[in-house]
């Protein structure tokens, strides 16, 4: 292990903690801009978040130790997720710890604990929303799987910097299959991440919300938690769309500091244009209802399989 | 015509056209109610009236839409009767919540087995249990996550399928018609503007044309052309926004942002012609409060007409967006025959069927020269809704542009006299709502001993119950929306 290597491990997470909020704010732009609206600052989430942190929280009195032990369990592990996706370097201190099927058991993990502590305080709304937290999710995971495993075929490894390093010195283009499985991956994002059509992140409409119902009974830090670790749970999914499907410009092999100066700028590009893609998406599609996301999501999975097949069948 | 007995006994009421009024006994009170339902007629309004005098006089009221026009029952009630008179749930369902809430108000109660309260919070009231395996109770509001009127609403679902809906409302109850006995009846119209924010000049134009008509005052040409022009903005702003709101409820943001921009258009227009955004106090007594120059109607004609353009073009994109279309479609299903039963009213009646149109059937001035299409949907979902709400925006539209283009000469106001006491009259607007009716009865020296404002949510609220049922619970907001209903002006 190099001094760089623990460099690059600590800026991943670092630029992930740091550029999470501003990412979600050039989304909320981004759409603002779409839909003829004028948009919010860049920064407002990191004031809303500052709000939050100075804010005095107030718990529910028959709240137990999880609902206070959850936003912190829910963070930390969308910061250790941040740690193993190679978003600007492969050679992470930590990755040895970690594989992708274990990245998708992460966040199984989050949102074990998000969806215990919205049922725990008994209110009709966080469990409403913790019951379709669960069905998205039991839904999601296998097509998310599925998308590992084609990628994990073509590298022969399920370790995600050696797929992203396999990828990036290969030819510049997707192959057929990685095209289904960016498809299927895109689906999953949507969903996981609560952005329209499967949930709306701007909805006051409490029967209508999934990720927004489970966190409507915290405030103040807690809430501050949750929403941080949302929007880096949505920064952790793009860099893995990354990883997958544009690894250019990540430092690969044994690479020096140089390399890595190109990968933040690059990282930064891609951020912005996928920002740019994810609005377009929600601006020109409604909500769907709530039915319809099993269809949503069985699509996801079903292209995925075709990646698979295209894999193995073709070769391609 | 079993009816025309009741018709022909009746006498006419000073205000609206076509509206007459007779005195019943108990009998005949639930006999003319059968033949009015026999004859395919609605209930409008229900309302008791104590009179304080030597003797203390409890009246009951109902008005009915019927097709020869607007029929006023009252039922003088003897003192300590029990129950105090007979109830019309049977015949009209909607009659229900009506008797309640006079029941709380005035201590006189139907003799209808729901006794529960409506308007009074006082006693705990027990809402309907569904059972069976699975069925869980979620109870939404008085307060929202987002900012909107208070009232309660109560799911028993199973998973996410709604079994049954229970409203329960009285949270904005503001006194209205006590507060009404307070006020000069030269006065009593900027309080009838505010029963209901939205149907500002719905209200103030039936309290004006009650009291017009008790006092005998001749209302100049130009008044009611320039107050059919008022109405028909307030048609066209609050459709706009209600398509915008829908679209967002959809998640189609795209659709909040353009028909928000059009209302704002709208409302800056209707601001600088009339100098009121919301239209609050231009329908006063005698006339209007302000005259529209030529050089002003000009420039709001053509400020309507661009928004009319742009409203047909948004109207193309909600109709050819799959996830919007998806949404909107069979959601919500009102069954035309079901919404003759409720006697639901106004545009969420017409969109299941029911062609009432207070304009066309009953037409006062201006609609009289103006002659109104109808516009009537058969499919009673939330389509049907969004449909009819744009066709009548569109249709707005075209009666503006005839309204403010022949305006005819002439004053804008005249005076009106402190009608006689103990006289009576009735109002009857199609606000962009439904039908709106204001009962007002004169009291001593000015004073008004009686003023009752009538929504059209009282009977469109029940139908949401209805309407509801089978989807599913994400889906009551869009629902809810599509009908957009008062809280307030059911609260009085």
């Amino acid at each position: 292990m190099k001094a760089i290597d623990w460099i690059t491990q600590v800026l991943e997470m670092a630029v992930a903690l740091a550029a999470a909020p501003a990412f979600l704010g050039w989304l909320n732009q981004c759409r603002a801009w779409l839909q003829n609206r004028r948009a919010p600052s860049l920064w407002l989430p990191y004031r809303n978040l500052r709000k939050l942190f100075h804010k005095e929280a107030v718990i529910a009195e028959n709240a137990s130790p999880l609902f206070r032990v959850a936003p912190y369990v829910v963070f930390g592990t969308m910061v250790l997720a941040a740690g193993i996706i190679p978003s600007m370097g492969t050679r992470l201190p930590l990755v040895v710890s970690a594989d992708a099927i274990a990245l998708v058991g992460l966040f199984a993990a989050a949102r074990m604990f998000m969806t215990l502590a919205a049922m725990d305080v008994g209110t009709a709304f966080g469990t409403l929303g913790a019951r379709r937290e669960m069905m998205v999710g039991f839904l999601a995971e296998p097509a998310l799987l599925m998308v590992i495993f084609v990628a994990s075929l073509i590298s022969s490894s399920t370790a995600l910097p050696v797929i992203t390093g396999h990828l990036a010195s290969g030819h510049l283009g997707l192959s057929p299959s990685l095209a289904f499985s960016a498809v299927a991956f895109i689906l999953v994002l949507l969903a996981e991440n609560a952005r329209i059509p499967v949930d709306n992140p701007a909805t006051h409409l409490e029967l209508t919300m999934i990720h927004e119902a489970m966190v409507l009974e915290y405030s103040a830090r807690h809430l501050a938690l949750m929403e941080w670790a949302a929007q880096l749970k949505l920064f952790n999914y793009v860099c893995i769309g990354f990883a997958l499907f544009f690894p250019w410009g990540v430092a690969v092999g044994r690479f020096g500091p140089e390399q890595l100066l190109v990968a933040i700028p690059a990282l930064a590009v891609k951020l912005a244009a996928a920002g740019f893609a994810l609005a377009l998406i929600e601006t020109i599609s409604a909500k769907m209802r709530v039915m319809r996301i099993p269809e949503f999501l069985g699509t996801a999975f079903l292209f995925a399989v075709l990646g698979l097949l295209v894999h193995v069948l073709l070769r391609a | 015509m079993p009816l025309r007995r009741w018709w022909d006994r009746a006498q006419a009421v000073a205000g609206a056209p076509g509206v007459r009024g007779l005195r019943a006994d108990r009998e005949e009170w639930l006999l003319a109610a059968r033949d009015v339902a026999a004859s395919g007629g609605a209930l409008q309004a229900l309302w008791v009236s104590v009179a304080s005098g030597a003797v203390l006089q409890t009246t009951v009221c109902g008005a009915y839409l019927t097709d020869r026009g607007v029929l006023v029952i009252e039922l003088a009630l003897p003192a300590g009767g029990d129950p105090d008179y007979p109830g019309l749930q049977g015949i009209f369902p909607a009659a229900s919540r009506l008797q309640r809430a006079a029941s709380d108000l005035s201590g006189a109660r139907s003799s209808d087995p729901d006794t529960r309260p409506w308007l009074s919070h006082a006693r705990p009231y027990e809402f309907i249990r569904v059972d069976g395996e699975g069925v869980h109770e979620i109870a939404v509001g008085p307060v929202h996550a987002g900012t909107i009127e208070p009232g309660h609403f109560r799911f028993s679902v199973v998973g996410e399928k709604v079994l049954r809906l229970e409203e329960r409302f009285g949270y904005v109850h503001k006194g209205l018609e006590r507060r009404f006995t307070e006020l000069p009846i030269l006065q009593g119209h900027r309080l009838a503007a505010r029963v209901s924010g939205d149907s500002a000049v719905a209200f103030s134009w039936a309290y004006c044309q009650a009291l017009e008509g008790m006092s005998g005052c001749a209302v100049p040409r130009r008044a009611a052309w320039l107050r059919g022009a008022c109405l028909e903005l307030e048609r066209l702003a609050n459709h706009l926004g209600d398509l915008g709101a829908l679209g967002n409820d959809a998640g189609f943001a795209f659709g909040l942002a353009q028909f928000s921009r059009l209302k704002e258009d709208l409302l800056r227009a209707v601001a600088a012609a009339f100098g009121r955004r919301y239209l609050f106090d231009t329908v006063v007594p005698g006339g209007t409060a302000v005259d529209l120059p030529a050089e002003a109607a000009r420039a709001l004609t053509e400020a309507v007409r661009a928004v009319c353009i742009e409203t047909a073009e948004l109207r193309g994109i909600y109709e050819e967006h799959e996830g919007v279309r998806d949404r909107f479609t069979g959601t919500g299903r009102l069954q035309p025959d079901l919404a003759a039963r409720l006697g639901v009213l106004g545009l969420a009646g017409r969109a299941s069927g029911q062609a009432r149109d207070a304009r066309v059937d009953l037409p006062c001035a201006p609609y009289t020269e103006v002659p109104v299409a109808k516009v009537v949907q058969q499919g009673g979902d939330v389509a049907a809704r969004v449909a009819v709400r744009f066709e009548e925006a569109q249709e707005a539209g075209r009666l503006l542009e005839r309204l403010l283009s022949k305006l005819p000469e002439g004053g804008h106001t005249a005076t009106v006299d402190t009608p006689a006491d103990g006289a009576f009259g009735v109002g009857l607007i199609e606000g962009w709502r439904g039908p709106v009716l204001v009962a007002l009865q004169a009291g001593p020296e000015g004073s008004i001993r009686r003023c009752h404002p009538h929504d059209p949510s009282w009977q469109n609220w029940p139908a949401l119950e209805y309407a509801i049922l089978g989807n599913i619970v994400p889906d009551f907001p869009l629902i809810n929306k599509s009908f957009n209903l008062s809280y307030s002006g059911a609260d009085l």
